[in-house]
């Protein structure tokens, strides 16, 4: 199905979609419409515009791809699927998120996956082509999460904070000086290049899924960010 | 409708658009940007200021007032004709809107400082407009100012923000600024005056957030002849920026660098330069650091500024596009009234981004 959500409310766009036999969705014109595709399983959807906050909340196993930006909470608690942006993302992108993975071509806001966890076989993915803003992986408990800056930004590959409160999961930032003020319950390891394999399939899926060549992203160096086991956080609140 | 009757999840909305030519654009973009972020309101609230709107009288202050009932009406009118010659004075036009039944009497007059008591008092102009307004908001029951500022106006009730565009009729203003707001109060019962923009001479505030802070700088901030009257921490902000900018003389970037100061570790990584000011800022203001989530849109004449708090727990996005330029919670907001765009861009928390007229104020 293809329609234009010019005009439309969250609900109706949502209802249009889930009422359909068509198993792709093509949308144009979004403007701000939340929860689109939210808890939404065995779709594809392709979206052009902005659309709203929430996008792809609860996702269980769709193909989601945007045209454009993204605003805020992209894949908030997200449980399977794929969602990719061509374009940048808002804040708490992949929020809580616990399976699948999103891809973003583009600059993430604040608190990219804040409290992203894992779970057996579920081990969400983010991969960011450009930069991410402060607080990035706050809280994180699980998952991997993978900063490219592919253009180089000079404003730095991550801003402040990155990987407060971080106690699980991994973060690759594709850097060749750490970012400054790690907390000291995240531990950081240089790499020259990625060899992990699991880490390989990710990159390779990123870069098909922009159309750009996969060779040169596996080259670093890269640090490796995953919480110091020798250094946790007792008596950082409590006296206990 | 009663705040506590019902849950919404749901957070403010603030837009602004800025056309730094100072070239005027109805209201009615304003409507249209803010009706697109509509799930953030709930109905409690809605506002909007335009600047450079009122150029016929744009040497006269313009004063908003709602009254309660006539009687409110004639003591505050008594007042402002002992303390202000009126140049002109009117309704201020609204159109039959769907909930805006028990609307108040809304008046508006262009005034300036009666000349012989601005002369004994021995205060400046500004300071004796703000001192009257704070008689009239203070010691007259039912009647509340809440606009006053050369050559803008702020114009805002109950509602959701694009109905109350729709009620005051702002597709017949023009201005060269606009804000806009749509609320969701967290604190205090919606009513007509606790609606955003606040305003305070040409300043205005529009905000979404929630301030942890409130009581520490409604403290600090009395003790300079301001009274909080509301509860609310849009009116603390309003007060906080008016007595940085026009009493302390600070500029703009250091009022930001006082209310949305960065972390000491973060301060400790600038250049030296920037170190000693913001370290001399923090020190010299430790009250008026504002805590908790905020974005605002602070209107002045020639200008806008957008801010987060230092933490961004609040979104906000600005653009470009030519002359114009565009502060809003959510991109779908500038979309929605400028599609295509030079760029757009998310300001990092605690950076403040002013868009100004080009060749100064109007």
């Amino acid at each position: 199905m293809k329609f234009s959500a010019q005009g439309m409310d969250h609900r109706t766009l949502n209802e249009r979609v889930r009422a359909s036999g068509d198993s792709l969705a093509e949308i144009a014109d979004c403007l701000g419409q939340r929860y689109i595709a939210a808890g939404l399983s065995g779709k594809t959807l392709r979206l052009w515009g902005t659309p709203g906050n929430a996008l792809g909340a609860y996702l269980d196993g769709c193909s989601i791809e945007v045209f454009g930006n993204v605003q805020d909470a992209v894949g908030d608690t997200m449980n399977d699927g794929t969602i990719v942006v061509h374009g940048n993302a808002g804040d708490a992108l992949g929020y809580a998120m616990r399976g699948g993975k999103i891809f973003v071509r583009g600059d993430v806001g604040y608190r990219a996956g804040i409290h992203m966890k894992a779970y057996k076989d579920h081990r969400p993915v983010i991969v960011v082509g450009g930069v991410a803003g402060s607080f990035l992986g706050e809280y994180q408990a699980g998952g991997v999460l993978v900063v490219l800056d592919l253009d180089r930004d000079p404003a730095g590959i991550v801003g402040n904070f990155c990987g407060t409160g971080m106690h699980g999961g991994e973060m690759y930032l594709r850097c060749a000086a750490l970012p400054h003020a790690l907390p000291a319950q995240v531990r950081a390891e240089r790499l020259e290049r990625v060899e992990d394999p699991e880490i390989l399939q990710i990159l390779s899926e990123y870069a098909a899924a922009f159309g750009i060549p996969s060779a040169g992203l596996a080259e670093g160096p890269y640090f490796r960010l995953t919480p110091n086991t020798e250094n946790p956080y007792r008596l950082l609140y409590t006296n206990n | 409708m009663i705040e506590g009757e019902f849950r919404d999840p749901s957070g403010c909305a603030i837009s602004g658009v800025i056309d730094r030519t100072g070239r005027r654009m109805s209201g009615a973009c304003m409507i249209r940007s803010i009706a697109t972020m509509h799930d953030r309101s709930n109905g409690l609230g809605g506002g909007f200021a335009g600047y450079g709107i009122y150029p016929e009288f744009k040497e006269y202050y313009a004063f908003h007032l709602f009254y309660d009932d006539v009687v409110a009406k004639k003591e505050g009118e008594d007042f402002i004709q002992r303390h202000f010659d009126i140049a002109f004075q009117s309704a201020i036009p609204t159109r039959k809107t769907e909930g805006f039944g028990d609307a108040p009497i809304i008046f508006r007059y262009f005034v300036l400082p009666d000349a012989r008591k601005l002369e004994t008092r021995r205060l400046d102009e500004e300071e004796y407009v703000v001192r009257c307004v704070n008689r009239i908001n203070t010691e007259i029951k039912g009647a509340y100012v809440f606009s006053c500022g050369k050559n803008m106006g702020i114009f805002k009730a109950v509602g959701y923000p694009e109905d109350v565009g729709e009620f005051y009729r702002l597709d017949e203003y023009e201005g060269y600024a606009w804000t806009c707001h749509g609320r969701y109060p967290t604190n205090t019962p919606g009513w007509w005056g606790g609606a955003h923009p606040f305003g305070l001479l040409d300043y205005s505030v529009v905000h979404n957030g929630e301030i942890s802070s409130y009581d520490a700088n409604r403290r600090y901030i009395e003790m300079f002849g301001y009274k909080c009257n509301l509860q609310t921490d849009t009116e603390v902000i309003t007060y906080i920026v008016d007595f940085l900018l026009r009493k302390q003389k600070l500029t703009l970037r250091e009022v930001a660098k006082v209310i949305a100061a960065s972390f000491w570790t973060t301060i400790a990584d600038k250049s030296e330069e920037e170190r000693r000011e913001e370290t001399y800022l923090r020190k010299a203001f430790p009250s008026l650091l504002i805590n908790g989530p905020f974005s605002i849109i602070f209107g002045y004449t020639g200008g806008l500024m957008a801010l987060n708090d230092r933490l961004k727990l609040r979104s906000m996005v600005v653009a470009e596009r030519g002359d114009r330029a565009y502060i809003a919670s959510e991109e779908c907001a500038i979309r929605a009234i400028q599609p295509e765009l030079d760029y757009v861009r998310a300001p990092r928390g605690g950076e403040p981004v002013i868009f100004e007229l080009k060749g100064g104020a109007p």
